[in-house]
């Protein structure tokens, strides 16, 4: 009996330390790679090698001539404006699109969802020329709110059926009643839904806001003069030329955008639980 | 009950509908038909200045070089076939609309006249369709458009003997599709290509779907001092933008400077009968690969791990008591409960990680360029099908006409492996959910 006793208190013991061995481990290997992003930001100029440096000198040199002598600003610039325009026209279509998915039902309903599920499973990368074609006829080249409609439309699909799926969760019992008491579409839809829906509402933002800043690839095809480039690819071209790399610079860069993203997506992180577990899950 | 003398004819009201219009003016609602009229004039004099010369142009993709240029023709042509696509839309409206008001005045004896009351109609019985028309005529353009383009394009011989204005492009019907299987030098290409886009998604989605599983399950026990911390570090991968930390990741993994040669095998050979050379991470196309499934394992796993801890939470607690009762062990626990919840709640997730990971361009291409070497038709040893598209599309001797004919059969097998997978996981079967 006793040594049942202290055999389970061992296997207690081996299950807390390879638990806390297993956390640590993999804490390490995440913050390893983005200490090294991190410091290099700080580091004097021309970097031998691209290691966790112990004994670096620190200068924010990097900072001053990203300011000073290149366009980040205005692409920092650029992109907020491209991500809050993205984020806000996505955010009300696609939580329209999803509500009525999600509450009424109507011809062409089941339909529509499998076409969202479907096409946004084709790869638009052979028609970045179309793209470019269309632009040109449109006068949308070089231009923000095309780039915009491009990123809007690619996001629809997907979270438009995240966001339907959210709204399933939410009991229908209350826009009975509110029904029976006489409230109207609209109203059912902002005062009822609307509120209940504020965690995926969140998180879809989120998305949408952080999409411009990752997207390296249509904002390079899209845009032309530097002075209207979107930080990811203007921080691309540092990097862009092998012999030439400016690593330092990228990685000041890279640390600033990356600071505000990370701290948004640590206020939105209770809402993440909710939002994904429930809209995702379902389907 | 009979008040109205004469009947309207269903079958009329639609047949008149055929332009759009009449079929209301023959109901009698006039303003419903002045806009229904409306919209087909606009659209007629669309067709005759536009359209016709747009749909001529997409037929013969141009006569004389210079003068005519084929891509501009194409894409015209595309254009105005989703501007009839949408007018016949309009069309079939108007046809169910008139037919519907006729057997309403059949039976009611009474239809809407004034404005205010169509205004009504429309707001009540449409309102889903007033909600959803802005999400689908921006996918019209954004998504549909390009698209057809695509498809299109699959059956020309645009390449870059082709280039437009200076020479014209052609109508080739299959001969895209025959090429790529029948052509050695393509179909080897592509099978290589296909075969480690296939490899690559099943090991990094899997990989990113275990650790996050691991990770949830480890980090959810009670006892754990600092969950929160070790929360907050597990999202940041996710967190921090994945372009950020692709090119930081190409510098790292970097054969002669990178920290993983420099510095983690340097740690590593400190433990007893441990020697590691240096990896030609970059450099040797094993290597390259490994490297790849293990960024995107630790790029992919904090979405999973968030949203399975979302599931672990919601598993009640009931289930692990009466498991205990009955003397069940961790693994028989994990494998009996905690894993089946996991599955049957987010399998439909997992689906769509794979296809993600199938077309994931970004990694491949900002991490080594889909290098190193080449395995011929311009793709290089980690390429998959979607950066080879890239590089057919953006290199110096483009080939559209064999991206999009890719484009189209990757596109093939995606839609229905998935369709195929999100039946077979149930996500359709639930009424309520579709």
């Amino acid at each position: 009996m006793r040594r049942l006793l202290r055999n389970q208190k061992s296997n207690k013991f081996f299950g807390r330390f390879f638990t806390y061995l297993f956390l640590i481990v993999l804490s390490i290997i995440i913050l390893y790679p983005l200490f090294i992003t991190a410091q290099s930001a700080f580091n004097v100029s021309n970097l031998a090698a691209f290691t966790l440096d112990w004994h670096m000198q620190w200068t924010l040199d990097n900072f001053r001539q990203l300011f000073s002598q290149t366009l980040y600003l205005t692409w920092f610039k650029n992109t907020i404006i491209i991500a809050i325009s993205t984020m806000i026209i996505q955010v009300i279509i696609v939580t329209l699109a999803g509500y009525t998915y999600s509450r009424y039902r109507f011809k062409g309903r089941k339909n529509g969802l499998i076409f969202f599920l479907i096409i946004q499973m084709v790869p638009t990368m052979a028609a970045l020329t179309a793209f470019f074609v269309l632009g040109l006829i449109i006068n949308g080249l070089d231009q923000y709110w095309y780039l915009t409609l491009v990123y809007v439309g690619g996001g629809i699909p997907m979270n438009t059926w995240l966001m339907k799926g959210y709204f399933d969760t939410i009991p229908r019992d209350l826009d009975e009643s509110a029904r029976i008491d006489g409230a109207g579409h609209l109203r059912i839809l902002c005062q009822i839904n609307l509120p209940l829906a504020m965690p995926m509402i969140a998180v879809q933002a989120l998305w949408a806001f952080m999409g411009p800043f990752g997207d390296y690839l249509l904002a390079a095809f899209l845009l032309r003069t530097p002075s209207n480039l979107t930080v990811a690819v203007g921080l691309q071209q540092f990097i862009a030329n092998p012999t030439n790399q400016n690593i330092s610079l990228f990685a000041a860069g890279s640390f600033l955008i990356s600071i505000p993203i990370v701290v948004l997506f640590f206020f939105l992180q209770r809402y993440f639980q909710s939002g994904l577990t429930a809209g995702g899950t379902k389907g | 009950m009979n008040n109205h003398p004469i009947k309207k004819s269903v079958r009329k009201a639609g047949l008149l509908s055929l332009i759009p219009g009449l079929g209301q003016f023959y109901n009698g609602q006039l303003a419903k038909g002045v806009l229904f009229l409306l919209i087909t004039i606009a659209f007629i004099i669309e067709l005759a200045t536009i359209g016709i010369p747009a749909f001529q142009g997409f037929i013969t993709l141009g006569t004389v070089p210079i003068r005519d240029h084929s891509l501009f023709l194409l894409v015209k042509g595309t254009l105005q076939i989703i501007i009839t696509f949408v007018f016949l839309m309009v069309m079939l409206l108007s046809i169910n609309d008139a037919r519907h008001v006729a057997r309403q005045w059949n039976t009611l004896g009474m239809i809407n006249k004034s404005v205010g009351s169509m205004v009504k109609n429309v707001w009540d019985k449409g309102f889903p369709y007033l909600l959803t028309i802005p999400a689908y005529f921006i996918m019209l353009f954004v998504i549909v458009f390009p698209v057809l383009v695509t498809l299109f394009m699959a059956f020309t011989n645009y390449d870059f003997y082709h280039i437009p204005p200076a020479r014209l492009i052609n109508w080739v019907g299959l001969q895209n599709f025959f090429d790529m299987f029948f052509l050695s030098s393509y179909r080897d290409t592509f099978v290589t290509v296909l075969g480690w886009t296939i490899t690559w998604t099943l090991l990094a989605t899997t990989c990113q779907i275990a650790l996050g599983i691991i990770t949830a399950v480890v980090a959810n026990q009670d006892f754990i001092i600092g969950k929160r911390i070790f929360r907050i570090i597990f999202l940041l991968p996710w967190a921090v933008p994945a372009f950020v930390t692709i090119m930081s990741f190409s510098n790292i993994f970097n054969d002669s400077i990178g920290a993983i040669n420099q510095q983690v095998l340097a740690v590593l050979n400190y433990i007893p009968f441990v020697h590691i050379p240096d990896i030609p991470w970059k450099t040797d196309p094993f290597w390259t690969k490994t490297a790849l499934i293990m960024i995107q394992t630790w790029l992919g796993f904090p979405y999973i791990f968030v949203m399975v801890t979302g599931v672990l939470q919601s598993i009640p607690g009931d289930l692990y008591e009466a498991a205990n009762i009955d003397g069940a062990n961790f693994i028989q626990k994990f494998t009996r409960i905690t894993l089946p919840m996991i599955l049957f709640a987010t399998a439909p997730v997992f689906i769509t990680q794979y296809t993600f990971n199938f077309n994931n361009f970004s990694i491949i291409y900002l991490f080594n360029s889909g290098g190193p070497g080449d395995v011929g038709g311009g793709a290089g040893s980690t390429d998959i099908l979607l950066s080879w598209i890239y590089k057919l599309t953006t290199g110096t001797s483009p080939q559209y006409q064999l991206a999009s004919a890719v484009t189209i059969v990757i596109s093939i097998i995606v839609i229905s492996v998935s369709l195929f997978a999100f039946k077979k996981t149930h996500a359709f079967s639930n009424e309520e959910m579709m």
